[in-house]
């Protein structure tokens, strides 16, 4: 599940490290088109939405805030 | 007559002198600073000798940054605003294209310049701005700049590899200013929120009303279009009142459902351009500001910046798209056929601009300026430029222009232009590559790019990252054995776009 998520990230950067990285968004590393990806593809893949109230740089600094937060929503 | 954008600054410096006329989160300009500010940076220019000449403006996105801008036109010469975020690789190319002989920095930047091979002069916008004012210079370099006399130059993609800098003179964007102000109804209780970056001409838009009506420009953080519920915030906590954004920032906020959470207290006008806007995000937009005006706005950068709007003022539905609509005031447009006469009906053409508001040409590039900007094939009179936009276009039932497609192998990706042909071409170059071509997937909004070569995947977007900028790296890399191809020898890109599409459903 968690390896899920590094393909959709993979997909995006294939040279970044996202099983370390925990600046994609403080790096810059990550752009709005981006962002949009990766929300479409999560709900697509996990069945899980995420709502404009979580897309907060903390949840997208790190490929662990992010799976942390699908596994949330996915309690929900 | 008005023949130098300056006026704008100097009318309204001595009315509102300490109004704010940019800021960003956190740092605020007044009028009073821009003006001493670019006089200042003007004189030290101005000093240098150079008149007539391209000067850099290599800063990050900041209020500073558009004073530089003024003071660049104070020295009689015309400002080259470069993207901060560019690879070097990039901005080496344009800079051969530009032999520029003074380039502004800022703490950031200079660092970026001391790793090129370049001669000139660099200086720091914070040691410029301590420069004393030299009215007698500053008068003399208004005196002698003329109203077709570049005010600055923009550079967009370009199918050759090598980007095109678009050359713009002050009679342009006066007329371009008074003409869209118009139509957005600035004044001077306007609050702008810009988006575009600096080094695009779509920030015109919000920088000379400003100037000319006394009104605030807030730039928006990047950041802020990867966080639509702070995006909106920011909106509400500055006050902000019109807004010019790409559509897929628009669609950004709206796609979020962002509304559910928070909704913007103060916009009165909405304009949109660069791409389509789709009806179910405006109609979301809609919704939540039911007083609010939506303007769709088109325009190439070769006609300064917009050339035509419609106001939305009926209701779609999803399958519609909105018009491109009616040229602005003193603007013109040709719908040519392939055989140079005019569309009529519902026949498609391409959009031909005519008028005061179609630019120089590009910069150092006589052979491209003439494939764009031609003599009117209708007028064998006396001599009249046309720019040839590329986009094929008819009019609807009401005589409003509808898009319909590119001639080429031009594309719209988050509001970037870019030529697929650019993209293709670095490809090519990367070692090991025999073949490379790139569609555009409209309905994900990818770019896609398809290759044979012996080389991995990751390797093309590392090496692409150091030439191209960000935005037009391809989302997505694919390797394949052998290239389709047409009976006529060349890469079928229909094939690719349509095995992309079928293995993008599975």
């Amino acid at each position: 599940m968690m390896e899920e998520l590094l393909d959709i990230l993979e997909e995006l950067h294939d040279d970044v490290d996202f099983e370390t990285c925990t600046t994609l968004i403080d790096d810059k590393i990550l752009d709005s088109f981006d962002i949009v990806t990766i929300v479409a593809e999560v709900n697509n893949e996990f069945d899980v939405i995420i709502p404009a109230a979580e897309l907060t740089p903390e949840n997208f600094n790190s490929a662990k805030a992010l799976y942390a937060l699908i596994e949330r929503l996915e309690d929900e | 007559m008005q023949t130098n954008v300056l006026d704008y600054l100097e009318h309204t410096v001595k009315r509102v002198p300490d109004k704010v006329a940019y800021a960003n989160e956190s740092d605020e300009l007044t009028f009073r600073q821009v003006h001493d500010y670019a006089r200042a940076i003007g004189t030290a220019v101005a000093h240098q000798g150079l008149m007539r000449e391209p000067v850099v403006v290599y800063m990050q996105k900041h209020p500073k940054a558009i004073a530089a801008f003024f003071g660049v036109v104070y020295s009689g010469n015309f400002y080259v605003p470069i993207d901060e975020e560019m690879p070097k690789y990039r901005v080496e190319l344009i800079f051969e294209t530009l032999q520029p002989k003074y380039i502004i920095v800022d703490e950031v930047t200079i660092k970026h310049i001391e790793t090129l091979d370049y001669q000139g002069e660099v200086r720091l916008f914070d040691d410029l701005i301590d420069t004393k004012i030299d009215e007698n210079i500053l008068a003399e370099r208004y005196d002698s700049q003329l109203d077709i006399d570049p005010l600055y130059i923009v550079f967009t993609s370009g199918s050759t590899g090598i980007p095109k800098g678009v050359v713009a003179c002050h009679r342009s964007v006066i007329d371009y200013i008074e003409n869209l102000s118009q139509v957005l109804q600035v004044s001077e209780d306007t609050i702008f929120g810009n988006q575009a970056p600096l080094y695009f001409d779509a920030c015109l838009k919000e920088l000379y009303p400003t100037i000319k009506y006394g009104a605030t420009a807030y730039l928006i953080p990047k950041q802020h279009f990867m966080f639509p519920i702070k995006l909106i915030e920011f909106l509400n906590e500055k006050k902000i009142n019109t807004i010019c954004w790409v559509a897929s920032a628009l669609s950004l906020v709206s796609g979020f459902r962002t509304f559910d959470t928070v909704i913007p207290q103060y916009l009165k006008t909405v304009a949109f351009g660069s791409e389509v806007f789709p009806i179910k995000q405006y109609k979301e937009w809609k919704r939540v500001l039911p007083d609010a005006r939506f303007i769709n706005l088109y325009g190439p950068t070769e006609a300064t910046g917009m050339s035509c709007y419609y106001e939305v003022n009926k209701e779609f539905t999803l399958d519609e798209v909105i018009p491109i609509g009616k040229p602005f005031h003193n603007t013109g447009i040709l719908l040519l056929k392939e055989d140079n006469t005019e569309a009529k009906g519902d026949e498609i053409g391409e959009i031909c601009i005519r008028g005061t508001a179609v630019t120089l040409g590009y910069y150092h590039n006589p052979e491209k300026t003439a494939e764009a900007f031609v003599q009117n094939p209708l007028n064998t009179a006396y001599p009249e430029t046309i720019y040839r936009t590329g986009d094929l276009a008819k009019y609807d039932d009401e005589g409003n222009l509808i898009f319909v497609s590119r001639k080429d192998h031009q594309i719209k990706h988050m509001g970037h232009r870019i030529e697929l042909g650019e993209i293709e071409l670095n490809i090519n170059m990367i070692e090991g590559v025999t073949h490379a071509c790139c569609i555009y997937d409209q309905a994900s909004e990818k770019i896609v790019n398809y290759y044979v070569g012996d080389v991995a995947p990751r390797n093309i977007k590392k090496a692409l990252k150091e030439k191209l900028p960000r935005y037009m790296i391809p989302n997505v890399v694919r390797q394949l054995e052998e290239m389709p191809m047409t009976p006529n020898g060349k890469i079928d890109r229909k094939a690719l776009a349509a095995s992309y599409k079928e293995n993008r459903r599975k």
